[in-house]
């Protein structure tokens, strides 16, 4: 079985604090982690390899850096990584991210695509389906558990209200629900092996099967019009008072309020 | 292309579900500025009393799609009819709600029709030229962006749930609804079961009332007194994060980015210290307390009223005054 797996490299959001004071964004000390839901993603992967014998192939699409996050999915037991690297990608939205992924994936043979169910940066879930139509196959998301079993996939797909329990045949793509599974540890054995650089595969532009127009801000449909942070207007009322006090001050709030 | 918006109409278990009529009423206020119809879309199998209940309300136009294909909803076959509708209408805009069908579909479609997709909307604006704007909170919430699609057909936007103000009852209009076939292929996926989940889920998003717990709860004991007084106060108990990563609190009770999004008239925060995906779910709440032991938690930043202080000491105290005042 060939699969492969998508992963993105993000900054850490739960780093990312507010100033109580300015209300706004202080991003210092966000390092760039491999977004959670696809790390679940890969775990998914991992476990049809412990199973089926499958080769793994991670991608990822990003600047140079974004190689660590590569460095670690052949730690935890990726066989294959590429990245896709090129100014040309720069500020692609979700509908030109899909189709340059898809441009490589084209050239790659595959049984299952996994992809996380959305990245924390963005929060869009909008690529992995995406992919899948620009390759004309099914795609099963929101996906909690799956199983390769008589020929085909068996995945449990979870709603707000409900779950369906679902059955297709390769080549599938699948998203993955960040709460499905535990990602695995790295294994040090492969971390020493992995960052050898010339492990990771580089493509550009010039190895996908996309014209140019499609690529980047340029193959955008979506602009960015205008981004403003959140203008706190509530006013705070800090008490450090004895707890008796304070307890009083929380009681008569609920009081006013009709809570009790 | 017409002005028209088209919004898909999420029917589960027979029901129309309120975030289509919250569609509905954001695009009858679109286009009173952008001129167009309301078209409502709908797929699924044995519409027709549903149909009835769309004509009473302020709309246009309905295009249905109605077949036994469409029991259960699979991407492949709903894409397939939704998109029938979409080329029959040509709309200017097409409205989803970001449910986890919308969310699935949505993306489905907008590659589909290579046209631009903006995920999770709290906020759409249009010209007169029927120029969508898109806002959308990114960075959990404390970051905006206003996303725009300049030369794209049909704009595309997912429109988070429980925001938009749902369109009101038909005043005497002429509703005409168009039924549409669609042959249907060899389904690529198969629906082995549908089971609605019978797992007790914590219905945090309806409660006025939440108390929220985090990990500077501090013990088991404080768990348990809190979880009490939710009771108590009519109220149910909510998370952050850090309670479901250590598996003292279910998943379905998570407040955030990654949790669910909750606007109770109360929220009680206990020992959270209010990482930004958590404000995220839960600063639109009417009223916000907040309790930790560290004054330049951010959750301070969006209390009505904070205290700082030590909850080992304040949370028997307050036990003790709420009891008196309900028991």
């Amino acid at each position: 079985m060939k699969i492969i797996v998508c992963i993105k490299q993000v900054p850490n959001t739960t780093e990312i604090k507010i100033d109580p004071v300015t209300g706004t964004l202080n991003r210092e000390g966000a390092v760039s982690i491999m977004n959670p839901d696809d790390k679940v993603g890969l775990e998914f992967a991992l476990r049809l390899k412990d199973k089926h014998d499958a080769h793994i192939t991670v991608v990822s699409m990003g600047p140079m850096q974004a190689k660590k996050v590569l460095y670690e999915a052949l730690a935890m037991g990726a066989d294959r990584a590429l990245l896709l690297t090129d100014r040309l990608f720069a500020g692609s939205d979700s509908l030109a991210t899909s189709l340059t992924l898809a441009g490589l994936i084209k050239t790659l043979d595959y049984d299952l695509i996994i992809t996380g169910r959305q990245a924390i940066d963005g929060d869009t879930a909008q690529v992995g389906p995406q992919i899948a139509e620009h390759l004309n196959i099914p795609q099963i998301s929101y996906v909690n558990s799956l199983k390769y079993e008589g020929g085909h996939f068996v995945a449990v797909r979870q709603f707000e209200d409900r779950y369906q329990t679902l059955k297709a045949e390769a080549p599938l793509l699948v998203t993955i629900l960040g709460d499905a599974a535990e990602p695995r540890s790295l294994n040090v054995g492969l971390l020493i092996g992995a960052t050898e650089s010339e492990n990771i595969e580089l493509k550009g532009a010039s190895d996908i099967v996309l014209e140019a127009s499609k690529l980047g801000l340029k193959g955008s449909p979506t602009k960015v019009k205008s981004t403003w942070n959140k203008v706190i207007e509530k006013q705070r009322n800090l008490l450090e008072v004895e707890p008796r006090e304070a307890v009083k001050a929380i009681v008569d709030t609920m009081k006013k309020r009709h809570i009790i | 292309m017409s002005k028209d918006i088209l919004t898909f109409i999420e029917v589960r278990d027979g029901k129309i579900q309120k975030v289509s009529l919250e569609l509905l009423g954001v695009a009858r206020d679109l286009v009173s500025i952008s001129g167009g119809h309301v078209v409502a879309g709908i797929v699924g199998s044995n519409l027709s009393s549903l149909i009835e209940e769309l004509k009473n309300l302020d709309i246009d136009l309905i295009y249905s799609v109605d077949n036994s294909n469409l029991k259960y909803y699979l991407t492949d076959t709903y894409a397939k009819a939704f998109e029938k509708i979409v080329s029959t209408v040509n709309p200017n805009v097409i409205l989803l709600g970001a449910t986890s069908i919308g969310r699935d579909l949505a993306p489905r479609l907008s590659a589909r029709l290579q046209t631009g997709l903006t995920a999770d909307c709290t906020k759409l604006e249009i010209d007169a030229d029927g120029s969508l704007f898109m806002t959308r909170p990114a960075f959990g919430g404390n970051l905006f962006a206003t996303i725009i699609c300049p030369d794209h057909r049909p704009q595309m936007s997912t429109v988070r749930p429980g925001v938009m103000a749902r369109i009101g009852i038909n005043k005497g209009r002429q509703v005409n609804v168009i039924h549409l076939d669609v042959v249907f292929d060899k389904p690529r996926v198969e629906v082995i079961e549908e089971v609605v989940a019978v797992k007790e889920i914590a219905n945090i998003e309806e409660a006025k009332i939440l108390i929220s717990i985090g990990r500077g709860i501090g013990s088991d004991e404080n768990l348990q007194t809190a979880q009490y007084l939710a009771g108590l106060i009519k109220g149910t108990y909510s998370c952050s994060r850090s309670l479901v990563d250590c598996g003292k609190i279910n998943s379905d009770r998570q407040v955030g980015q990654t949790g669910k999004t909750v606007r109770p008239e109360l929220y009680l925060a206990l020992g959270i210290s209010g990482a930004v995906q958590h404000l995220a779910g839960m600063e639109e709440s009417d009223y916000i307390i907040a309790v930790n032991k560290d004054r330049t938690a951010s959750i301070f930043s969006v209390a009505d009223l904070g205290v700082v202080g030590d909850i080992n000491q304040i949370l028997p105290l307050l036990k003790e005054e709420i009891e008196k005042n309900i028991l």
